[in-house]
């Protein structure tokens, strides 16, 4: 199959978005309906479009074809076939055109599951979806084109390989999902400017963004979650989080995307918050784009910077500035038409889910700040600075306490009144167990630490036991528990749990790096770590070394870890890959350095408590969220309605 | 008490609430902020003993020593008008090369930049965008070549 073939696909597709979006927008305007019948065979064709491009790459890349620029700059004939399908996104071009894809699959499921929706509304959706998809298809045809081919004489033999911390299974499935994170909050979006453009937002709205919105802040969760684990024992970093700027691109659509899905269940229920929810939407796409703006225009200082090509750079800030700027001003045009009518008291549930928004995007902008200020700085021609972790650890920590400390008590708070007085029972049992069970875990068990991460413990228990109350009394009135109920409960005992973990790692962790020879140990609290052993090994399209450490507990052998350090023949790349026991109880982790000389190398050896629970916590969080979205009123249409009808009575009397 | 008083002693708290979390998140912020220095901004005016700060430039070739058997390390930094030794002890990053670019957090102790972390950049191709830029400002003579 020739390349140019999937070069030709991509254009077809730019026309499809620009059909989908032109009589998207403009059907439901001039209320023609022949126009808004083009729009969902627009979509499918897109997608099928796009689909064939992505075949077409993968193709070349299965098939060795490095007449293909960009698969001899990122495959090798000795990269297994795994991993030449995954380097497909493992630079920039193909990333976007994954990224394309993505959309176009949101874009192709929103046009299936919108056939309950006003046709009107949903032809917007589509079209707004539309004009997304049809900017990143143009600048990926304009300065990034994946099917580029090298002149003849330029045609290696063979390619230059795939980096080689991108070869592993966890990275090569953490993009994609990252993807459909970033991708779905457009979902949030579209919806958001779609009811804008009707003037009209009511409950029955807040009902069809929600599940969409809540599905893609999972793939966000878990493919954040599975970034962190890979630096954690692909880049031998050893540690869960480092506020580096394309951890931190991530982070902030996820916070504000977590301010969205709670003020959204505000706007479902109680009709309350209506130009909030909607600004959120508009922030929580803005910063997904302004994360791939970070990323792939290489003005950061990162891990994941690509070669700098300033074209590509202007490019999406110019992309950027159109979408986030049509958007606030569709906003700032209509957003006074959709005023809310009821109110609440300050204790209500509806005031708790304010002040944890509040948190949140707080939250996020001590991020955004954080990660912002070098550009901006250089931006007015002033010098170079960086922001060092100290900033986050010293602001991020103290806001998120705050949140959980909001939560635990909202937890219990009922819509529109706000009788906490009614649960002084649960308050008190809540925070009499948190503290008895978080101080005895402190003291008995691990011994005093820090006093935020004291503090981080007890939080968390309260948390926990705080979500289960309500559970336990519906189960034991034997009311049936719908799956947003056992949803929410499990996304907030995870988040409990996540916190609990990063404080014990936080306080907890022993690390040391430390130059050893063959026979010695290291000692790390009750822990030693024995060098026994160095051994050559080989890979598919690597050599290198491989050691063999036992780790000791008060004398007694527990495990032996095997470090390597690779290296790539191709790439000529030094690959660290860390030895990593993980129990129940935390993780013993060593990463082999470098040969010292004198028989001795440098090892990176820690033991980290707990550290486990701060990713399963995310996966946990990430499968609440999927059952709460996959709850029965949003399936069932009579269902959906009924309820609709109840709470706007109730809203009447 | 009545509602408006209520409400009088909200706002208040909610200014104060604020001003106190603003003056915290300022003096954090200041904290934590890194300059950027080249050889040859530090030749013209190196900061205090004191100041954390980021260096960059290329390893020059043929100076990496290593102490044996020791985590001790120590090359010159360069940005070909100017050079800079730096000392570090720890693991070094598996990019790190002689000859390729590299940012180090650290200290001035004497004429000598003592690195407390040196980079870890994950791709061979990939140079800093402020060495890029600082390597701009004084391109290395014809016969150096920059990096690969």
């Amino acid at each position: 199959m020739f390349p140019e073939f999937g070069q030709f696909t991509l254009v077809l597709a730019l026309l499809m978005a620009a059909a989908q979006a032109f009589f998207g927008l403009l059907g439901p305007h001039l209320g023609n309906h022949r126009y808004m019948g083009v729009v969902r065979p627009a979509v499918a064709g897109q997608f099928v479009l796009v689909s064939a491009s992505i075949g077409v790459l993968i193709h070349a890349f299965v098939s060795f074809d490095f007449s293909v620029e960009y698969v001899a700059n990122n495959s090798n004939s000795a990269l297994p076939t795994f991993y030449r399908v995954a380097a497909m996104w493992g630079a920039h071009e193909g990333s976007l055109l994954l990224w394309g894809w993505i959309l176009a699959l949101w874009t192709l499921a929103v046009a299936g599951f919108s056939r309950n929706l006003p046709a009107s509304f949903a032809s917007r959706v589509m079209g707004v979806l539309g004009v997304v998809s049809f900017g990143f298809l143009l600048f990926m045809l304009c300065t990034s084109n994946p099917f580029s081919r090298l002149p003849a004489e330029m045609i290696p033999a063979d390619g230059r390989d795939l980096n080689p911390v991108l070869q592993d299974p966890a990275l090569a499935i953490h993009p994609p999902l990252l993807y459909m994170g970033y991708v779905g909050m457009s979902v949030a979006y579209a919806f958001a400017c779609a009811a804008m453009l009707e003037g009209k937002l009511d409950q029955t709205w807040a009902r069809w963004t929600r599940p969409w919105t809540t599905l893609a802040w999972c793939f966000l969760s878990v493919g954040i979650a599975l970034g962190s684990w890979w630096a954690y024992y692909e880049l031998g970093w050893g540690g869960y989080w480092f506020w580096d700027p394309v951890e931190n691109a991530s982070f902030m659509p996820w916070l504000v995307g977590t301010a969205l899905i709670h003020s959204l269940a505000v706007t479902e229920k109680r009709g309350l918050f209506k130009s909030w929810t909607l600004l959120l939407a508009i922030l929580a796409f803005s910063l997904s784009l302004l994360g791939t703006f970070l990323v792939r225009s290489g003005v950061l200082v990162s891990v994941h910077s690509f070669a700098a090509d300033p074209s590509r750079g202007m490019f999406i800030l110019g992309f950027l500035i159109v979408m986030i700027g049509g958007a606030l001003g569709l906003y700032a045009w209509r957003a006074p038409l959709l005023k809310s009518q009821a109110g609440f008291e300050g204790t209500a549930r509806e005031a708790f889910l304010l002040y944890n928004n509040i948190a949140l995007v707080l939250a996020a902008l001590v991020v955004l700040i954080g990660t912002l200020a070098p550009l901006v700085n250089d931006a007015l021609g002033l010098k170079s600075i960086s922001v060092g972790p100290g900033w986050f650890s010293r602001s991020f920590p103290y806001l998120a306490m705050i949140l959980l400390a909001l939560v635990a008590v909202g937890i219990h708070s009922a819509w529109k009144r706000g009788r906490l007085g009614e649960h002084t029972n649960r308050l008190w049992i809540g925070v009499g167990v948190a503290l008895a069970l978080g101080l005895a875990v402190v003291f008995v068990v691990f011994g005093a630490g820090k006093w935020q991460s004291t503090l981080g413990i007890v939080l968390g228990i309260w948390v926990i036991v705080s979500s289960l109350f309500d559970p336990i009394d519906r189960w034991r009135r034997k009311l049936t528990l719908s799956r947003a109920v056992i949803g929410m409960t499990l996304a907030h005992i995870a988040l409990g749990v996540n916190v609990i973990a990063i404080s014990t790692v936080e306080s907890y962790t022993i690390e040391r790096d430390v130059a050893v020879g063959l026979g010695e140990s290291v000692t790390l609290g009750r822990y030693a770590y024995r060098f026994d052993k160095l051994e050559p090994m080989e890979g598919p399209n690597y050599d290198g070394v491989r050691a063999e450490i036992t780790v000791l507990r008060d004398g007694q052998p527990v495990t032996v870890l095997h470090p390597e350090k690779r290296n790539y023949w191709v790439a000529r790349a030094t690959q660290t890959e860390a030895g990593i026991h993980s129990s129940p109880g935390g993780d013993l982790f060593v990463a082999l350095g470098e040969d010292l000389g004198a028989g001795r190398w440098s090892l990176r050896a820690q033991v980290r408590p707990l550290i486990d629970y701060v990713w399963l916590a995310a996966g946990l969080m990430a499968l609440g969220g999927a059952l709460a979205a996959s709850d029965r009123r949003y399936r069932s249409r009579q269902a959906a309605e009924g309820t609709t009808a109840a709470t706007s009575t109730a809203q009447a009397t | 008490m009545m509602p408006r008083h209520k409400r009088l002693l909200m706002v208040l708290g909610i200014v104060c609430g604020v001003g106190v979390a603003a003056a915290l998140a300022l003096t954090a912020f200041k904290e934590n902020v890194m300059l950027f220095y080249s050889p040859t901004e530090l030749a013209a005016k190196a900061p205090g003993a004191a100041e954390r700060f980021r260096l960059g430039g290329m390893v020059e070739k043929g100076t990496l020593k290593k102490t044996e058997g020791t985590l001790d390390v120590q090359f010159y930094v360069t940005d070909y008008k100017h050079t800079v030794e730096v000392k570090y002890s720890g693991i070094l990053p598996d990019l790190f090369r002689e000859g390729q670019g590299v940012v180090a957090h650290g200290r001035m102790q004497g004429n000598v930049f003592v690195a407390d972390e040196i980079l870890a950049k994950h791709d061979e191709k990939y140079m800093p965008p402020e060495v890029a830029k600082a390597l701009k400002d004084n391109p290395p003579p014809p016969n150096v070549s920059a990096g690969t």
